[in-house]
């Protein structure tokens, strides 16, 4: 009868939480249609830039999976570097040369297997010519753990600096010394920055610890400055310390609090580039940019894997700012739900 | 001149009305009770004084200022229904907090902090984490953060729920004793008996002020012999 009774309560109290229904319905739906959006696209067509290459050679290419064009070296070498393109192919009589960008490796291996059908389409006294392959960034090492590494170090930044500072300011408000702190003359202002600068320090030493592990102990590819990886995980902390704060506020309980997971966490992972987007429609594509994880996530790539100074991703810097901006005033706007002043 | 007026306030929870009609003026130095059942709206009215709560309708004034005002935070001392204190930090750390926030000075607020621990009775644990403190020692500790900064007017939202009757007399007689220094005080309680040491209450059922007066007045004017016969009689005119 205790667990007749046990069950009867449980489903009442989920017929009152109607929220906590609807997500464990929502949530999985909403999760897989984003998988499917993003593995189900079409495999991914390289872009190669050819240069001093014969037609023929170039007409076999272009019957593969590949956008071809034509260029002069050096407006192939810029291509490359702005990531415009992920080859470039160069040939003379004795020689057929691919360089690659390299920084991402599923790219790499697409623009490999181009070009070997294309070898084997070309019949075999001509496929005797070996292509040599160059990378700008990375090399033929960087495996996939590498290209995702970045992402990965801000997303585990992101996502626990979310949960733990949404956490703390709910429980602030549910055992009522939020409402204490407002029968005080502090400003709501004030209260929002204690939080900020409070678990800033902390998340500095988090997000220094975070990188410092992923570069010096798991090895990670790092081409670029320290300081900018520690600069840039600290300002994903920051977006999500103030994004977590934020929808705190539309949490009644520790529990409703993570059930933004798999709303505002889970999408960030599938569309801040740690999957290649290139081939999905440009709306999935847009999705993307509305995410602080994107930014991040962009910069930490240009630093650790092309090892890139602070001109390549000054506006993901700024981006991030102004995130952390716009949510830190979110935060004020949001407390005036308990007192007006 | 009122320490505290509020005037034709009313206020709903959406669809919910918890307070109708209310008008109360508390003057300077005078113990106030409110007195009603739980759901009576005690805490909303209360919380409205403190300028946590903004009312649908009316206004409340401190000291003839509109609330909310900060600078009249300052001067007011707020003991919550819920303790609202953090339970990992010690009881020091917990004072040391709310004082610094009214900006007392590290030697005064060290000062504080120990005469106010000295007035609810836990100098012994001041340095215990607050979750190791039984309910009625957090209740005791939440009333000496309010009493921190030494306010001018004190606002108690059930201050002796849980706190053993020996202790609830001392608590009385230290409030009365605040009063005598000048401090205006006001309480909320559902306890009959603890209503008739206010110098003037206020009966409030179902967000209606049923009544007004000195506890004396009170039960003179009802034609009964205690607190709570008083409270059935005016509640039964307006029922």
């Amino acid at each position: 009868m205790n667990i007749r009774a046990l069950i009867i309560r449980i489903l009442r109290q989920f017929r009152r939480d109607k929220r906590s229904m609807a997500l464990m319905i929502v949530a999985p739906l909403l999760v897989l249609t984003l998988m499917w959006l993003v593995f189900d696209g079409d495999r991914y067509e390289p872009e190669i830039a050819v240069v001093d290459v014969p037609s023929p050679y170039v007409q076999v290419l272009e019957k593969q999976d590949a956008v071809i064009k034509e260029m002069s070296e050096v407006e192939a070498m810029n291509a490359l570097q702005g990531v415009e393109v992920d080859a470039m192919i160069k040939m003379d009589q004795q020689s057929m040369q691919v360089a690659l960008e390299g920084s991402d490796p599923s790219t790499n291996s697409a623009v490999k297997m181009t070009i070997q059908q294309a070898m084997k389409e070309l019949g075999p006294q001509k496929s005797q010519l070996e292509p040599a392959f160059t990378y700008i960034h990375g090399s033929e090492d960087l495996g996939l753990f590498d290209n995702v590494g970045p992402v990965l170090i801000g997303f585990f930044v992101f996502f626990f600096v979310f949960i733990i500072g949404g956490v703390s300011f709910l429980r602030e408000r549910t055992q009522g010394t939020l409402e204490r702190l407002l029968s005080t003359p502090l400003r709501r202002w004030e209260i929002v920055t204690g939080y900020v600068l409070g678990f800033g320090l902390f998340t500095l030493i988090q997000s220094f610890i975070i990188a410092a592990y992923s570069i010096y102990v798991l090895g990670m590819w790092m081409d670029g400055s320290f300081w900018y990886v520690l600069l840039i995980t600290f300002l994903l902390a920051m977006t999500a310390l103030t994004l977590g704060t934020l929808l705190s506020a539309y949490a009644n309980n520790e529990f409703q609090m993570i059930q933004f997971i798999p709303l505002v966490i889970v999408p960030q992972v599938f569309f801040s580039g740690l999957f290649n987007l290139d081939a999905l429609a440009g709306w999935v594509q847009a999705i993307g940019k509305v995410m602080p994880l994107t930014y991040g996530a962009n910069a930490l790539r240009n630093i650790m894997i092309r090892g890139k100074g602070i001109e390549s991703f000054q506006s993901d810097i700024l981006i991030l700012i102004g995130f952390a901006f716009l949510f830190f005033f979110l935060n004020i706007v949001a407390l005036k739900k308990h007192r007006k002043l | 001149m009122d320490m505290v007026h509020v005037k034709d306030v009313a206020h709903s929870f959406g669809r919910e009305e918890v307070l109708k009609e209310v008008n109360l003026s508390i003057q300077e130095g005078e113990i106030f009770g409110l007195l009603g059942p739980s759901g009576a709206g005690k805490t909303t009215l209360v919380k409205m004084i403190v300028g946590i709560l903004e009312a649908d309708q009316g206004e409340a004034w401190v000291k003839d200022v509109k609330m909310p005002s900060l600078e009249q935070m300052k001067v007011l001392g707020y003991m919550a229904q819920s303790d609202a204190l953090y339970n990992e930090l010690s009881a020091r750390e917990n004072l040391d907090f709310f004082g610094s926030i009214y900006g007392l000075r590290t030697k005064k607020r060290k000062q504080r902090i120990e005469e106010v621990m000295n007035i609810v009775d836990l100098y012994d644990h001041l340095d215990k984490p607050v979750q190791k403190y039984s309910g009625g020692m957090k209740r005791r500790l939440s009333l000496a953060a309010a009493l921190l900064h030494e306010p001018d007017l004190l606002i108690l939202d059930e201050p002796t729920v849980g706190i053993d009757p020996i202790l609830r007399q001392s608590i009385w007689n230290e409030l009365k004793r605040w009063q005598q220094n000048g401090t205006t005080i006001i309480v909320t309680t559902h306890v009959m008996d603890e209503a008739g040491k206010c110098d003037r209450l206020a009966m409030l059922r179902d967000g209606y002020v049923i009544a007004t007066g000195s506890p004396k007045e009170l039960r003179e004017k009802s034609h009964t012999e205690t607190i709570e016969e008083a409270f059935l009689a005016y509640g039964g005119e307006k029922g």
